[in-house]
């Protein structure tokens, strides 16, 4: 699985500059550049230019630089080669249906990039009823394909069911989602929480994608990514639980045995596995120091 | 000759008598006495009321080259400054000197008076609008005496400012001159910025649009300072007074600084019981506000007191427990103007007892943390709030200055792009706050601590913040926004910055160039 850290992926509008050049700041892991939703039809071209401009000119820092382009039956084409000769980490594709969509997307970058070129990566948004249920074969379509994220807003106008902050009616999708990334060993990135003035909300709604199996979640507002990376980042609590798992399988390893357990738990590969990604985690944010021990 | 911060300060300036040039925050201690008040005596049975100013004029009398002085707790809704001034053009006066504690765009008729002689100096702490242009372009001949808040007390009480008149606007006073300002149409909520002109004044009037019965109360400048009592149609325009509920920012970058200035009075171990705290009204620093608050919060402490400006934020925290007291020395809102009228932890204090360097102790000693605001930082952390990238005054220290220097942890919250420009510079144009009195710089791109500080450079760094050099922050602004050209100043110099102790931080430069658009 592509070890890029998204616990937050921040949306900012493709015609805003001001906000292009502030992206940088406000620590999301990946910024989202966008030229969908955001951008009138009427200012697409401009926005592109925008965006063009900020790949090449404004420090992202360590926020990795994503492109919401448009959908492919509207104007894909012109987005990518605009903007994949500016070296974005990756694009955000909307209104993934299938397979054939990635690879159409794919053999559009391949065109549009540069000698020397760092491959783009993909993101897909999966956003429809059709999107999630082809969602493994769009997670398999190309190895550029590192993570499914879920559009919980058009999905639920395209079921027809009405959009709730419990979001009862997007529960199904969301597991789809989560499981068919685990399945094709992508990432899963979950809907923005849209109520950019509802904290408590965003925490409940974060708290659940988390427990869902969510790596990531989209933001709408900067002001939403410390909630987002408060549930995200392991706590005190798992690392040292990660800890005390490693040491166990290490010390039983050194006498012989490939299995042990922990307060009377057997541990097996997939606990050694999720203690490690705890671990990693925890070392990639600098939490390691601060752990109980 | 040069002062302790380099600054070239003439030896000798129209309207100072023995320049004394700044030699460090706290290098300069006073050796002298107060000043004595005039003594006074009312007999029983006369009336301090008088129908006019033009009256007040002639009883007093004021005569040519006499000193009145003004408050500035009407803000941009101010109506007495204009009047007493029109009273004195009207009456043929010359040569006076205004010391009106700040000055708003209100104040524009101010310059007619100085085109025509009756006004040719000037004693303030803050300026802005069409009088701080024309100032820069050189509306005296003898320069104007910036001051900090507490620094304008200190000369008072220190004889350097002689007020012969003080015109204090009053929005209640009962016939006997008592005044406070939470009554009537005009109500501005704390009156402490007049209280030392009504200590030391010669002369003390209340001009006032509201009379009650004798007594009033409360009683925030007491009778027996009081010589006159003036009745006015209107004193100011509410609207202008009270700026209503301020709003916390929403904008994005303002809340990332807000956000990171109120972890670094975490880091800094500050947040904990007895917590006293100063902030500003703007969006940014009430943002900083609201997250201290969050943290106050989760953490179940009690603060001792918030200082200065008072908004209705403050308030708030005040009535759900956050801070046990307010030190109010100037409302901002109708909220703090109600609140100081109802809560007996909601105190008035006076210019004095907020931030004069030079008496046994000044609440800016006592608190913890403030947020400040700055136009300009320079990489020695001096900041510039007086003058603007074009070298026109827009401003002035306030309480900057007095703040800063009392502070345990002083914190600038600025964008490290204003507009289009790097806030931190080589060389600030104006220095209004020394660098030595600054501890932190917070930008949207990071951190910069005072290398005198080292110790909470390792207490930020140590909580995981995005601490930085100030010189790694300005070469980043200046990668992305350039490295602005220097202006050119003229030779006059159209105004002196004096720092609270009284010696002199720096002067301001009459600006040249300037088109018609840009005046």
């Amino acid at each position: 699985m592509d070890e890029k850290l998204r616990r937050s992926m921040l949306f900012l509008p493709g015609n805003n500059p001001v906000m292009l050049q502030n992206g940088g700041v406000f620590g999301a892991d990946s910024v989202i550049l966008d030229l969908e939703d955001a951008v009138a039809p009427t200012e697409k071209d401009a926005a592109r230019f925008l965006i063009a401009h900020a790949l090449r000119f404004v420090d992202y820092g360590d926020s990795e630089t994503v492109i919401r382009i448009n959908p492919l039956d509207t104007f894909a084409s012109e987005d990518i080669k605009a903007i994949v000769p500016c070296r974005p980490n990756a694009i955000l594709v909307p209104k993934v249906e299938g397979a054939s969509d990635i690879q159409t997307v794919v053999q559009m970058i391949r065109a549009a990039e540069q000698p020397n070129q760092i491959p783009v990566k993909i993101i897909a948004l999966l956003e429809t009823p059709r999107g999630i249920i082809e969602a493994y074969q769009i997670a398999k379509a190309d190895p550029r394909v590192v993570a499914l994220a879920f559009g919980g807003e058009d999905y639920t106008a395209g079921l027809g069911a009405i959009r709730t902050k419990e979001g009862k009616e997007i529960f199904t999708a969301r597991t789809v989602v989560v499981n068919a990334a685990a399945a094709a060993d992508v990432q899963s990135i979950d809907t923005p929480y849209t109520d950019a003035n509802d904290e408590d909300g965003l925490l409940a709604d974060t708290l659940l994608a988390n427990q869902l199996g969510f790596k990531g979640k989209m933001s709408i507002n900067p002001r939403q990514i410390e909630v987002i990376h408060g549930v995200f980042n392991p706590s005190r609590h798992e690392i040292y639980w990660a800890q005390q798992v490693i040491f166990a399988i290490h010390k039983a390893q050194g006498e012989g045995s490939g299995v042990t357990s922990l307060n009377g738990k057997m541990i097996d590969l997939p606990i050694v596995n999720r203690a490690e990604r705890i671990l990693r985690l925890a070392q990639l944010l600098g939490l390691l120091e601060g752990a109980e021990s | 000759m040069k002062n302790a911060l380099g600054r070239e300060i003439p030896e000798k300036i129209q309207g100072i008598a023995g320049v004394q040039v700044f030699a460090g925050a706290f290098a300069t201690p006073p050796s002298m006495n107060r000043q004595a008040p005039k003594v006074k005596s009312v007999r029983p049975g006369e009336s301090k009321m008088v129908a006019s100013l033009a009256e007040v004029f002639a009883q007093i009398p004021v005569t040519d080259g006499m000193t009145l002085s003004f408050h500035h707790h009407f803000r941009n809704g101010d109506g007495v400054v204009n009047m007493v001034l029109a009273t004195a053009a009207q009456l043929g006066l010359k040569n006076l000197k205004v010391a009106l504690s700040s000055v708003f765009p209100v104040h524009a008729p101010l310059i007619k008076h100085a085109e025509n002689g009756v006004v040719t100096a000037l004693d303030t702490n803050y300026m802005s609008g069409p009088v701080a242009l024309a100032v820069s372009q050189g509306l005296f001949e003898t320069p104007v005496l910036m001051r900090t808040h507490g620094g304008r007390s200190r000369a008072i009480e220190c004889g350097q400012l002689k007020i012969d008149v003080a015109f204090i606007a009053a929005p209640a006073a009962d016939e006997y001159g008592n005044s406070n300002g939470v009554q009537g149409p005009a109500a501005c909520g704390s009156l402490g910025y007049a209280f030392p002109d009504a200590q030391y004044a010669n002369h003390v009037v209340v001009v006032t649009d509201y009379i009650v019965e004798y007594p009033l109360s409360p009683i925030s400048i007491p009778q027996t300072k009081v010589d006159y009592v003036v009745k006015v149609a209107c004193v100011g325009d509410p609207k202008g007074i009270a700026s209503g509920t301020t709003l916390i920012t929403k904008e994005p970058v303002g809340l990332k600084i807000a956000e990171n200035a109120a972890k670094v009075i975490q880091a800094a171990g500050l947040i904990k019981n007895g917590f006293s705290f100063q902030t500003g009204a703007g969006g940014a620093s009430l943002a900083t506000a609201a997250f201290v608050r969050k943290m106050m919060e989760k953490n179940n402490i009690t603060g001792s007191f918030a200082l200065g400006g008072i908004t209705g934020y403050m308030v708030d925290m005040l009535e759900k427990g956050l801070f046990k007291k307010l030190l109010d020395v100037q409302g901002f809102d109708l909220e703090a103007m109600q609140s100081m009228a109802t809560n007996p932890n909601h105190l008035e204090i006076g210019a004095d007892f907020y931030a004069s360097p030079f008496n046994a102790g000044c609440a800016v000693n006592k608190l913890d943390a403030v947020i400040l605001g700055a136009t300009e930082m320079d990489i020695d952390f001096n900041v510039n709030v007086v003058t603007g990238s074009d070298g026109v005054i827009m401003g002035g220290s306030g309480g900057h200055a007095d703040a800063a220097a009392g502070a345990k942890v002083t914190i600038i919250v600025a964008n490290l792009l204003r507009g289009r420009l790097p806030i931190i510079v080589d060389k600030v144009l104006t220095i209004t706050t020394p660098g030595e009195t600054i501890d932190v710089l917070v930008t949207e791109r990071g951190i910069a601590v005072n290398p005198r500080r080292m110790d909470l450079k390792a207490k930020l760094v140590a909580a995981g913040l995005p601490v930085k050099e100030i010189g790694e922050l300005k070469e980043l602004a200046e990668r992305i926004a350039g490295i602005p050209k220097q202006i050119k100043m003229g030779k006059k110099i159209v105004a002196v910055v004096e720092y609270r102790d009284g010696t002199i931080i720096d002067v301001v430069r009459q600006v040249e160039g300037l088109s018609s658009c840009e005046a």
